[in-house]
């Protein structure tokens, strides 16, 4: 079976537009091989990579891991993971900018190692700053609806909440603050981090989202591949369901068989 | 009396460079494969300016390259 997106249905970003709802990681794959596998069956919009220091052998993995990326054929969205202060994220930036030669930046602030929260306070500010150097910015951020409209307000033409913290496969642990914040912003907004399973993008695109980023659902899957194509049916489902216009759940159940000329009819 | 040398960190590894040393030395010294970028003391340094930066003593060069993300 093969889902397809609803014609001129695509995600528009900072004016760009992409066919895919799906943005992938590249990280924690078992192989290269298997990453460009699970890239080709679930054709993201872009492909996540980040930089770190070269050293030693470094160098070869560095060169292969290019080689694939230009294999794969996708527009790259670089982070800045691993950042703590604006200046760090600025830096880095820069240099994403010039190695992988795009505007794009997915912006990571990091307030807290152990889970990984975003510095929720110095978050527009880093935005901000970026967004003037001529970068695309895709903020890696929570589900608070005051600091997204921020980081609107400084600029950003989309945001990426988080369902949950990165990597725990949580799925969105907070349903309330998250249909909250897509009701509230007309922006596009991609749910980033927290995904678990395709379930869980496929509710959150019902819920209106506009498209997922997701990594270690699929890389540390026992299957990659099936499970990127699997992430890719289930982003397709959720926003033809969001488009359909879901029907409204109710308390009493009613009959979808007609009743009348029901034979045997018994009165109680 | 001038120093001949000056101290730098390239990816956190001391190095012993000439006096009048510059990034495109520091790249060199660290034979790092493109691509690349790198930034000194926090701030990015454009490929195109290597050559012209000059480094002095106690700087830090960060050289860094592509790797998997999320």
């Amino acid at each position: 079976m093969t889902l397809h997106t609803p014609p001129n249905d695509v995600l528009t970003l900072y004016g760009e537009t992409f066919n895919s709802r799906l943005m992938l990681g590249t990280s924690r794959y078992p192989s290269p091989h298997v990453l460009l596998e699970a890239v080709r069956v679930s054709a993201p919009a872009m492909l996540t990579a980040s930089l770190r220091r070269q050293t030693g052998s470094g160098g070869e993995v560095s060169q292969s891991f290019w080689s694939l990326l230009g294999q794969a054929n996708v527009p790259m969205l670089p982070n800045t993971a691993g950042c703590h202060s604006l200046q760090e994220a600025i830096t880095t930036a820069e240099m994403a900018r010039e190695v992988f030669e795009t505007d794009w930046i997915k912006l990571e602030l990091i307030g807290d190692d152990y889970t990984l929260q975003p510095d929720t306070v110095n978050l527009p500010a880093a935005a901000s700053a970026l967004i003037k150097a001529g970068f695309k910015v895709l903020p890696y951020t929570t589900d608070d609806l005051v600091l997204c409209q921020r980081l609107v307000d400084v600029g950003c033409q989309a945001v990426m909440p988080w369902a949950a913290p990165i990597g725990t496969g949580k799925g969105p642990i907070n349903p309330y603050a998250l249909r909250t914040l897509r009701e509230r912003l007309d922006v596009p907004m991609i749910i980033d981090a927290g995904l678990g399973l395709p379930s869980h993008a496929c509710q959150v695109m019902e819920w209106g989202y506009d498209a997922v980023l997701l990594n270690t659902a699929v890389a540390l899957a026992q299957d990659p591949v099936v499970m990127a194509r699997a992430f890719a049916n289930a982003v397709l489902a959720g926003r033809a369901a969001f488009l359909s216009g879901a029907m409204q759940s109710q308390d009493n159940a009613q009959p979808s068989t007609p009743v009348l000329g029901t034979p045997f009819w018994h009165h109680t | 009396m001038t120093e001949t040398t000056i101290q730098v960190r390239i990816n956190h590894v001391p190095h012993t460079l000439a006096t009048g040393a510059t990034l495109a030395d520091a790249v060199a010294c660290a034979a790092i494969t493109p691509p690349f970028a790198a930034a000194v003391n926090l701030q990015f340094v454009p490929r195109g300016n290597y050559a012209a930066y000059v480094l002095v003593n106690n700087d830090r060069v960060e050289l860094v390259a592509p790797i998997t993300g999320g």
